[in-house]
């Protein structure tokens, strides 16, 4: 990717989190934490990998995003809204009484979200469920479905894991956000995962480990999930929660509650300084 | 008189996936947790081997397979046994199924007591309870064979999400291939009795059926009425079946707690207060042995009927 492309990708970033500040504020509640940690990752796929239609967001060949930790979704909203699949405005409408942005993502109201999600655990099945039928009717679409670190203390997932391994879903990326907290504090007191990467090769995936705030690795490891023909894909998503706004990094606090006004404000000076800087540089 | 033939429902299941895949429905898949032998899938999967999809002993994970199946334009029939599809998997039907009202039908064989001999884990009573409290979910329980094999063909027609409940044991079949109009949420009068009114679904249908007719022989004339669909409940023909009867039996393979009998109760006390007696399971878990037994065992059966009516009409 060229240094303009980059720059360009952290942008949708930067504005990406901007938008779910602005959601968790309006709604002076939500999931900025681990919000904030995908942002890099949404704006590759939302704006550089997938074929995906604001015009016409259920167009039967599109890629499939499944955010299975759907508590993420102030960030999936703000890359959707940014995409163009509804105005940017309405993301201060989030958890609102009569919005179609619900707490957590809603196929039905939300357009661009393909799965509704929120119960930890099941958006990954539901994700496989896509890979299998595209493969079945020959469709060579991709499916993307990202999963919280946390997430995956549900049993269901280790079913879907051995489910995409057993069909051969090699259509399937499984992306796990390794931020390392959960509500309870880090995972490692809580419910300690690792090893990760030799769980998810025990289980017969082709797993690649990156920084998931650095966009030629993203880049680099889609590639090589396109690349795979026999296996399904597991990117381990190194990640901060909270990327991107000081106060909320590595903070466990930060996993669900919206910021207050001045709180709101802090963040916001901090995001417009670095979409400034990033400015800065293109010029 | 014809020799009554006896078919499980959960054959006439298998029977009608093959038949509507054969009429040319590629759209339908099956999926199954290492029970296809017992759901009688597996004469499906023998047909059709490249849509039916093994999930193995994953019964959340299946459902949610399914979910996603059907946001591709598939209509995927999931089975398993009712205590694994309605129960196991409950919060998946929930926020995977019916939450996004997606296309996905539940075929879950083995409900009920009448699975016998392997006990109370294995006897699902609560099912019509858990799913008939979901917005948006059609519950059906078929009678005998025909029927099955007809709201098999009306729950895949029907678009958006069908819990179908099947059983083990082979029942008497008694409509007529011809005769049988299936239509969801159309109950289905059997009788024109006036002196007590028995609503029933799924086996019990039949047991009222034996009922009414030595009833009939002691002079009192009960209304049989075969409720296929607990959910959305034909309330037109409850209401005039206890505004023309004045008392009301209901009969089920389930808990009376949270199915057919309180469903109907629910809508009398607040459309029509009628005295009601629910035949169903009692607040208690089931048991092994021989499944006739057990329904006798349990009262689910015409003598129990009957001695209700009885007691009802002060004979």
């Amino acid at each position: 990717m060229t240094n303009a492309e980059k720059l360009t990708l952290q942008k949708r970033a930067c504005q990406i989190r901007m938008g779910a500040i602005e959601g968790t504020h309006s709604a002076k509640c939500g999931h900025p934490g681990g919000s904030l940690s995908i942002a890099d990752l949404l704006s590759y796929l939302y704006f550089k990998e997938m074929n995906i239609d604001p015009a016409n967001p259920a167009k039967p060949d599109r890629d499939r995003l499944v955010l299975s930790k759907g508590h993420a979704a102030p960030a999936l909203y703000a890359a959707l809204a940014l995409r163009g699949f509804f105005p940017v405005e309405d993301l201060k409408t989030l958890r609102k009484i009569g919005s179609y942005l619900q707490g957590h993502p809603s196929m039905n109201s939300v357009p661009g979200v393909d799965m509704s999600t929120g119960s930890l655990g099941q958006g990954i099945s539901a994700a496989c469920g896509m890979a299998l039928g595209a493969k079945h009717a020959g469709q060579g679409l991709s499916v993307y479905a990202i999963l919280g670190d946390g997430e995956i203390e549900e049993g269901e997932c280790w079913e879907a894991f051995m489910f995409a391994a057993h069909y051969k879903l090699s259509n399937l990326c499984v992306i796990i956000d390794l931020n390392h907290l959960q509500i309870d504090g880090s995972i490692e007191e809580v419910m300690n995962s690792a090893p990760l990467d030799k769980k998810m090769e025990a289980f017969n995936f082709k797993v690649l480990s990156i920084d998931g705030h650095d966009f030629d690795q993203i880049e680099a490891a889609v590639a090589a999930f396109h690349a795979e023909t026999e296996k399904p894909t597991c990117i381990i998503l190194n990640t901060t929660k909270g990327k991107g706004v000081s106060y909320m990094e590595n903070q466990v606090d930060w996993h669900g509650k919206g910021p207050n006004d001045a709180e709101y404000q802090t963040a916001m000076e901090e995001l417009n300084a670095a979409y400034a800087a990033l400015e800065k540089e293109g010029n | 008189m014809a020799e009554v033939k006896n078919i499980a429902t959960r054959d006439s299941y298998g029977a009608a996936l093959k038949q509507l895949a054969a009429e040319g429905h590629d759209e339908l898949v099956v999926l199954d947790a290492d029970l296809a032998a017992a759901t009688k899938t597996g004469v499906f999967k023998k047909a059709y081997p490249d849509r039916h999809f093994d999930c193995g002993i994953a019964e959340a994970n299946m459902m949610g397979v399914a979910a996603g199946l059907s946001t591709m334009g598939y209509v995927p029939f999931v089975s398993s046994f009712a205590m694994f599809a309605a129960g196991r998997a409950f919060e998946q039907i929930r926020n995977s199924v019916a939450y996004p009202r997606l296309n996905v039908k539940i075929g879950a064989t083995h409900g009920g007591i009448s699975v016998g001999e392997d006990g109370a884990s294995h006897q699902c009573c609560e099912d019509f309870a858990l799913m008939r409290s979901l917005p948006g979910m059609t519950v059906i329980c078929p009678a005998d064979d025909v029927e099955a094999r007809a709201a098999v063909r009306a729950a895949f027609a029907h678009k958006g999400p069908v819990y179908l409940r099947f059983g083990r044991l082979a029942v008497p079949v008694f409509h007529e291939e011809a005769g049988c109009h299936f239509e969801i949420g159309k109950g289905e009068q059997l009788t024109e009795g006036s002196d007590i009114a028995i609503l029933a679904t799924g086996l019990m249908v039949n047991e009222a059926r034996i009922a009414a007719r030595n009833l009939a022989a002691e002079g009192i004339h009960a209304r049989v009425i075969n409720l296929h669909t607990i959910k959305p409940l034909d309330e037109e023909l409850v209401l005039r079946a206890a505004a023309e009867c004045g008392r009301v039996i209901t009969c089920e393979e389930h808990s009376v707690i949270g199915g057919l009998g309180e469903a109907v109760c629910s809508l009398l006390s607040e459309k029509r207060p009628t005295p009601v007696r629910r035949i169903g399971v009692g607040d208690k878990f089931g048991c092994s042995g021989p499944a006739w037994d057990l329904l006798k065992e349990y009262g689910l059966c015409a003598a129990n009927i009957e001695a209700t009516a009885r007691e009802m009409l002060g004979r």
